[in-house]
């Protein structure tokens, strides 16, 4: 065993962060008010505007906007382990990054689709200049996702769609939906969905915003009003679109803010440090140490989960229950850290970032209300649970 | 042992839970949450006519006679409702401690425009230290020419930016022993160099910082003796906690409500959500919760209105309740789903309010140290 990086890991950990240090913008690690695990601010990257134009462009010149892409559709042809640490480095900078199109739509393409649609769709993907959102769940469709109603119907060379979607991160500052849909109503249900690609500007598409607890517009509701696409927007095979969800799932196993709870755990620490109660250091307090230190095994843990996926992936071995493990642990580890920061902070910890009395840019007062979103996007805790015990310890399904 | 409610109690129960969801619907709770006042003053005059500002109090001082249980059952109702508005401090933390402490002429004069819906109070006692213990409290007043001159900063101060009269807790006196030399003064919120600003909390409940510039009150506005007053805030101190306990309770129990309703009819899979093992242990969970944290809380509630000795319960609530109220609403909120993160559900209100209850008069940690002192650890 070893638990070190090689030589090779090491150079390029430090070209990230020699990347990051000259790229990113000096106060963007402070201004930027994502918590990791949560969706509540996602949309608000683009708040920051060119500056993240910028840093996208640079990160597509280097190859690293598509890092798990082989090599031929453009991507840096990186080892498992340096993509995770990769993803380490970036969300300790709480950097911005991979996409939907660039995460889930570009490498289901690359396996699946034809020759036409991987010319149109990947060189573009790759430069940045096209962001999807996701379009599965819907009003009644969360969890039993294969229980979609939104219908495309064939009519010439193209599909009508009618039907709503919902909870569209950042659909409305996004350019095509990556959209699954129902197209065999008499099929069994995982037998009778496509995946298609939708531009938003299509007619009869109709975004509305849904304010999220944290008082962002970051989710939407969609509606597709007999919206018509192209047929050649169809990803792969027609009706085999369940299958190709599931394998774009393996895809981004280790894209987890994972560099994140290190930070924002490290800052909690820091105000700890700096900030006296009756002349002593709160992190000099029994108890807040108790706390503190809870949190600080929690992330061990997860980082040890986390560099053994990527471990996994690089023997040739198919992580299969560690992935929703790394999604349970780490996500539950946000709620966690949100609730001592709070603890920590005690009644300033409620004060929100506009006024003098708030500490870390009210940061974990946000996050306190964000964490929430963690355990239910991309798989509730309880999916995760059932998957470990259903494919992980072939518990029955009924 | 008798461990019910009375007949009477199980009305006010009932007839609160009637009042508030007619008179104050969620639609009102966030207008008022999102308004710089926080209460309305309609739904504050029909409380009043409801006798639940005099509740405690005295006839002759325009209230019900009433114990401090009978405001324990009412404040469950109030947080299972989400009542925002300054009812804590006005009867909790202001009108309590006239009651106890004021002198004949105070009580003469405040409890009747209390009672009545006429006047509201507000308590200062935390500073930018945050803390409930004797030694933070750095505000001064200095005796002058018959008068007090109070300086210095309150912080995390409920409702005083609506209040008639805030209650400042200030040191008149420099000792070895901070709990001595510490005095109440009962301030007219309009005095000349009272200034508040307030706080834009998680909560959206209406904590400000209230700062105290030269202000001047007269000797006659002091409650209970100078120098002698932490006897009196801890005593407050101690029915707030409970009194929180209270709402915190009735909170949870919404949560639950809410939750176990959504889950009978929230279909998946082809069936109703309450029917997965994994919602069913969550609801399971949140009743344990809820029910143990009424049983502890009613047994403060009891302690304290019975005049018995009660800082273990209380401390012991206070932790318990506290962390259980939490729990409660995260489960709830893993119910609802991604619903529940939206700003037109209504369960983020209960999520918000659990982490400010679990905050005020102290957290579970400093409960706990109360707790392990009381053991003799």
């Amino acid at each position: 065993m070893d638990f070190t990086f090689s030589e090779r890991e090491k150079a390029f950990r430090k070209e990230v962060e020699d990347f990051v240090d000259e790229e990113l913008p000096a106060d963007w690690v402070e201004k930027n008010i994502y918590w990791p695990g949560g969706y509540g601010t996602l949309a608000q990257f683009e708040e920051f505007g060119p500056q993240v134009e910028q840093f996208t462009c640079r990160l597509a010149e280097k190859g690293w906007l598509t890092i798990s892409w082989p090599k031929e559709y453009g991507g840096a042809g990186l080892s498992h382990m340096e993509q995770a640490i990769f993803h380490e480095r970036m969300s300790y900078h709480r950097a911005p990054g991979a996409g939907i199109a660039t995460g889930i739509g570009g490498p289901t393409i690359m396996r699946v689709g034809s020759e036409e649609m991987k010319k149109e769709w990947l060189p573009r993907i790759a430069k940045g200049e096209i962001r999807f959102w996701l379009a599965y769940s819907e009003p009644n469709t969360g969890s039993d996702l294969a229980s979609m109603q939104t219908r495309a119907v064939e009519d010439g060379d193209d599909l009508i769609i009618n039907g709503q979607k919902i909870w569209g991160t950042a659909a409305h500052v996004s350019h095509c939906a990556w959209m699954a849909v129902r197209t065999d109503p008499t099929a069994p249900p995982h037998k009778g969905i496509s995946l298609v690609i939708v531009n938003n500007t299509s007619p009869g598409v109709t975004i509305r915003p849904l304010i999220n607890i944290c008082g962002f517009h970051s989710f939407n509701e969609v509606f597709f009003d007999n919206v018509r696409v192209p047929k050649k927007n169809v990803v792969g095979e027609m009706n085999k679109g369940w299958y190709y969800l599931m394998v774009a799932l393996d895809f981004e196993r280790l894209v987890i803010p994972i560099g994140g709870f290190r930070r924002t755990f490290e800052e909690i620490v820091r105000y700890a440090r700096e900030t006296k109660h009756n002349g002593q250091a709160l992190s000099q307090q029994p108890l807040i140490q108790n706390k503190l230190v809870n949190i600080a095994i929690q992330i061990e843990i997860a980082y040890m989960f986390f560099w053994h996926i990527a471990w996994m992936l690089d023997k040739g071995l198919v992580p299969n229950i560690e992935a929703s493990v790394l999604k349970l642990v780490t996500t539950e580890l946000s709620q966690k850290l949100a609730n001592t920061g709070m603890q920590v902070m005690g009644h300033y910890g409620q004060v929100e970032n506009i006024s003098k009395w708030s500490c870390l840019q009210g940061r974990v007062c946000l996050g306190y209300l964000d964490c929430i979103s963690a355990l239910v996007g991309a798989g509730t805790s309880e999916i995760q649970r059932n998957i470990i015990a259903m494919r992980g310890l072939g518990l029955p399904r009924k | 042992m008798d461990l019910g409610l009375s007949e009477e109690q199980e009305m006010l129960k009932a007839s609160a839970r009637d009042f508030l969801q007619k008179e104050c619907p969620k639609r009102l709770v966030r207008q008022l949450d999102e308004s710089d006042e926080g209460y309305s003053s309609e739904l504050w005059q029909k409380m009043a006519k409801q006798g639940w500002m005099g509740l405690v109090f005295p006839e002759k001082y325009g209230g019900s006679d009433g114990n401090f249980l009978d405001l324990t059952v009412l404040l469950e109702e109030m947080g299972y409702n989400i009542l925002p508005g300054p009812f804590f401090s006005t009867v909790v933390l202001g009108g309590l401690t006239i009651l106890a402490a004021g002198s004949e002429e105070q009580k003469t004069e405040f409890l009747p425009k209390v009672a009545s819906g006429e006047t509201i109070l507000s308590l200062a006692l935390t500073e930018p230290t945050a803390s409930y213990e004797a030694a933070s409290v750095k505000t001064k007043a200095i005796a002058r020419n018959g008068e007090y001159v109070i300086n210095g900063t309150k912080l995390f101060v409920l409702n005083a930016n609506v209040a008639d009269y805030i209650l400042c807790v200030a040191r008149t006196k420099e000792t070895k022993n901070p709990e001595d030399g510490i005095t109440i003064f009962l301030a007219d919120a309009k005095s000349p160099g009272v200034k508040c600003n307030l706080l834009k909390t998680l909560a959206r409940d209406k904590q400000c910082e209230v700062i105290f510039d030269n202000v001047t009150v007269p000797k006659k506005n002091i409650i209970g003796k100078p120098d002698e007053g932490w006897p009196i805030v801890k005593d407050v101190l101690q029915k707030a906690t409970v009194a929180k306990c209270a709402e915190m309770v009735g909170g949870a129990q919404a949560a639950l409500d809410m939750a176990v309703n959504y889950a009978k009819e929230r279909v998946q899979f082809g069936r109703p959500i309450g029917s997965f093992q994994a919602i069913q242990h969550h609801c399971a969970n949140m009743v344990t919760d809820v029910s143990g944290s009424r049983f502890i809380t009613y047994k403060a509630a009891w302690k304290v209105s019975e005049g018995l000795p009660a800082t273990t319960d209380v401390a012991i609530a206070k932790t318990w309740t506290g962390e259980a109220y939490g729990r409660v609403t995260l489960l709830a909120h893993q119910i609802f789903g991604a619903i529940g993160f939206t700003m037109d559900h209504d369960i983020h209100l209960y999520y918000r309010q659990a982490k400010a209850a679990e905050i005020i008069f102290g957290d579970a940690d400093f409960q706990r140290a109360i707790v392990a002192r009381e053991l003799g650890l």
